[in-house]
């Protein structure tokens, strides 16, 4: 029994998949190791800005461990990080593991929002546009999200902030978010963010749900059942959808490691304290304990989302999942 | 009340208006002269500053890098932070007479300014119920001045020999003369901590008017008014809270839509814009910093002067002010000191621009023609790459061939500014004469960022600091400014405006040249109407 279930290919397809997620993701710690190290300019320099004394500088690099070698440093960091110790920020000594995990968890929230909104709608306008195909919703749909995909992410920011924020006064336009807010503060506070996310997201998701779809419904199943009489909604939810789901899927994943790690230009422009605005501080002090962990949640991040991605194609395959 | 009212009001309370003009006016557009008087009452009441309210102040300038550590505050949100939760010996006075006394109750000195002595204050009391001491008064300075230090304000301690705590007093003493050392005191890096901060130094625990209640750096600070503020005169909100908001339209639009009251740092660009929104105002104080041009003077081609003139003669100023700062700033004159400076004399000949001296002096230094590369970046100062090209063409005008090249922001102040021989870049100010030029114009400073050298300003430089006698002493700043504006490496076209705006409910501004948002002190000394 034990031995039907590891000689299952979909098992081995997707071990094998899992060690490969878990090998890019150390490639990708080496390279974000040496990325840091070929930064122009001088951590020290950067932490004291323009009105720091060479002396200061001396003194502050030889506290920082700067005259270590690289590997070494690279060595010890790696250990840190597979014990979850990230070690703490150059620049203002505070942890990073709790600094960033309480980044993330606020970048996370803001995602998971945009998300919750973004992709049912996404799939329902790609449904709707694949049953009206050629006709004025699906012209409308497909001008709206198409429009709303090309306007750059902080003039869409700037245009919501304006109509919303400082001429309706509905929301407000600083989504700072902090502990003692409740929930519903939270979700008022991210209002015009997770407008501007969803919007931005849309467009890539429901234009390839669409396009996914109406490959689909070229096959000489979806002319049975239409042979059948079946109504028209239903074939393309029961017979198209499920046949297209992959590339949808892989197409969601990439729009929500985006939603993750991407948002940073939303974040300045809406005041927001996710991990976007962190890692920029960072790497703009030459902060490089921080910025070397941001890349690595980053990187895990998107390696993790893409296999789930992965695994769902091969999930949703039959060949797959039923061999001969 | 109607916009035209509220504005007259203003006018007759700031006395620019009488009152029986403003009860005419008032009558013209429908009011009883009854409620006019009332009005009049209510806002002759706003002028005593009233308790209580939060203040919120979006400030740019801040990252989730910044610490409490006063020796470490570098950037603006670090400086407002010191100013909220501590305070110095002594304050830099708004109109630029003698310094202020804070924890410091007088200052004496012997008459060969040597030797000076703080009396400090008694009866302050830090955040965390201790009483200040002179011991850490002693203990913060010495934490500043230590060679090992971090300290931003390790330059301006160099000069102390030693110090010690005499009684109530401390007492330093000077390798040499210097009749600035009260100004130097009022360094903003300089707040004192209990035990110097020796113990934990990004406390946050100082004597100030507010006191630390969430430190979320990059986010915001919140503040709470310190019930046992030694001073009754100042801080009269009961919290202040400074988000912070590093982009410029998200920092404009919050103002606008009423989430904060001050916004620090407005783009000249919309300043004008702002200024005609209702219930804003703008508030704009010419102050030290200024925006240059810096050329090595050791460094070929600009090791020769007459090309150093020629550059000078080929940039127009008023030009600069006008399209670069939008007319929110003032023309400089190529040597780093303005009126805002005690000693300034206003008697030297402004240097404007004029096409056919460049083109004489570039003539007579017979440069090559090859082009002269000059680099510039965004971060140099706001509206460095405009200023790039105004003056790239202007020089062209003269038959100078200047390059522009056009440097990553990331790194500029390491890779460029102070090792290439020619960049833009950007000075604030220094509380004195003395300070400017000894931070970058004497020979041996290490800022010395147009490696100027030239022994007869040292010398001056050195004499100065130690006389006491001020007609000499102005005397002397101004043969130094000819030496700097005729032979130096500096090209300075313009003085920047702080502009900051505020809500019409923020009452009790004064200007204040010193720094942004009234020196820092905005907290301090303003009040809700």
């Amino acid at each position: 029994m034990i031995t039907s279930i590891i000689g299952h290919p979909v098992v081995r397809l997707v071990a094998h998949r899992i060690a490969m997620g878990l090998l890019l993701l150390f490639a990708a710690s080496l390279l974000i190791f040496v990325g840091t190290q070929i930064l122009p300019g001088d951590v020290a320099q950067s932490i004291l800005g323009q009105s720091a004394t060479p002396q200061a500088l001396a003194n502050l690099r030889a506290e920082l461990g700067l005259n270590e070698p690289a590997v070494s440093r690279y060595l010890s960091w790696l250990l840190g990080a597979l014990h979850g110790d990230l070690g703490t920020a150059l620049t203002n000594g505070q942890d990073i593991a709790d600094a960033m995990g309480r980044r993330l968890g606020n970048t996370l929230f803001l995602a998971g929002c945009a998300a919750i909104i973004a992709v049912p709608l996404a799939l329902t306008l790609g449904l709707v546009s694949v049953r009206y195909q050629g006709r004025w919703p699906d012209k409308l749909i497909s001008a709206v999200t198409l429009a709303s995909v090309s306007v750059p992410e902080f003039l869409l920011g700037y245009i919501v902030m304006f109509i919303m924020a400082v001429r309706l006064r509905a929301f407000p336009s600083v989504s700072t978010v902090y502990d003692s807010m409740s929930l519903l503060e939270r979700l008022n506070a991210i209002a015009l963010p997770v407008t501007v996310l969803v919007l931005v997201v849309l467009g890539h998701m429901m234009r390839m749900t669409r396009a996914a779809i109406l490959n689909v419904m070229q096959s000489a199943y979806i002319e049975t059942a239409e042979l059948k009489g079946m109504r028209p909604f239903r074939i393309i939810w029961r017979h198209a959808l499920p046949n297209a789901i992959a590339p949808v899927v892989n197409v969601v994943m990439l729009n929500l490691a985006y939603l993750v790690v991407g948002v940073v230009v939303v974040e300045v422009v809406f005041v927001y304290p996710g991990m976007g605005q962190y890692l920029v501080d960072h790497v703009a002090k030459r902060d490089v304990p921080v910025v070397q962990a941001c890349g690595l949640v980053f990187a895990a991040v998107y390696i993790g989302l893409n296999m789930i991605a992965d695994l769902v194609s091969i999930l949703a395959n039959p060949r797959l999942r039923h061999p001969k | 009340m109607n916009d035209e009212l509220r504005y007259l009001l203003a006018r007759t309370v700031q006395g620019k208006m009488n009152r029986r003009n403003f009860l005419g006016r008032a009558a013209a557009v429908g009011f009883t002269a009854a409620a006019a008087n009332t009005m009049l009452a209510s806002g002759l009441k706003a002028q005593t500053p009233q308790k209580g309210g939060v203040l919120k102040i979006g400030m740019q300038g801040g990252g989730s890098t910044d610490s409490l550590d006063p020796a470490l505050a570098a950037n603006q949100v670090t400086f407002q932070l010191l100013k909220l939760f501590g305070d110095p010996l002594v304050e830099l006075d708004p109109k630029g007479g003698p310094v202020q006394m804070r924890l410091a109750e007088a200052v004496e000195s012997t008459p060969d300014a040597k030797q000076w002595t703080f009396k400090i204050r008694k009866g302050v009391k830090f955040h965390n119920g201790k009483d200040l001491t002179p011991d850490d008064v002693l203990a913060t300075l010495k934490r500043h001045s230590d060679e090992n230090s971090k300290s931003g304000a390790l330059g301006v301690m160099k000069g102390i020999e030693s110090m010690k705590v005499d009684g109530d007093n401390v007492v330093v003493t000077l390798t040499e003369a210097n009749a600035d050392l009260p100004y130097l005191m009022a360094d903003y890096h300089l707040v004192i901590e209990p035990n110097g901060g020796m113990d934990d130094p990004a406390s946050g625990i100082g004597t100030g008017a507010y006191k630390v209640t969430v430190n979320e750096p990059g986010v915001r600070h919140v503040f709470e008014k310190f019930d046992e503020y030694w001073d009754e005169s100042q801080g009269h909100f009961d919290g202040v809270e400074i988000l912070v908001i590093n982009d410029n339209t998200a920092r404009t639009s919050a103002l606008q839509s009423g989430q904060i009251h001050v916004a620090n740092r407005i783009d000249p660009k919309v300043a004008g814009l702002m200024g005609r929104a209702p219930n804003l105002e703008v508030k704009n104080v010419s102050g030290k910093g200024h925006y240059v041009f810096i050329m090595h003077c050791n460094t070929a081609p600009f090791d020769n002067n007459d090309l150093r003139l020629a550059l000078k003669y080929a940039i127009n100023r008023q030009e600069m002010v006008d399209k670069v700062l939008q007319g929110y700033g003032t023309i400089g004159n190529d040597f780093p000191i303005n009126a805002s400076y005690p000693l300034f004399d206003d008697s030297i000949e402004q240097r404007s621009y004029d096409p056919d001296k460049a083109a004489f002096h570039y003539k007579k230094s017979g440069h090559d023609g090859s082009p002269i590369v000059m680099r510039t970046s965004d971060v140099a100062f706001s509206g460095a790459l405009d200023a790039s090209a105004l003056f790239q063409q202007t020089a062209q005008a003269s038959g100078i061939p200047l390059e522009i090249k056009r440097e990553p922001g990331d790194g500029y102040w390491s890779d460029v500014w102070n090792v290439q021989p020619f960049c833009a870049s950007y000075w604030g100010g220094r509380p004195v004469q003395d300070q400017m030029y000894s931070t970058a114009y004497l020979s041996s400073a290490d800022w010395n960022d147009t490696r100027f050298d030239n022994p007869e300003f040292d010398k001056l430089l050195v004499e100065a600091k130690g006389e006491l006698d001020t007609a000499k002493r102005k005397e002397m700043y101004s043969q130094m400014a000819y030496m700097v504006r005729d032979e130096g490496g500096l090209i300075l076209p313009m003085f920047n405006d702080f502009i900051c705006a505020i809500t019409d409910d923020v009452q009790g501004w004064e200007e204040d040249p010193n720094q942004d948002l009234m020196n820092g002190l905005l907290a301090h000394k303003c009040w809700f109407a």
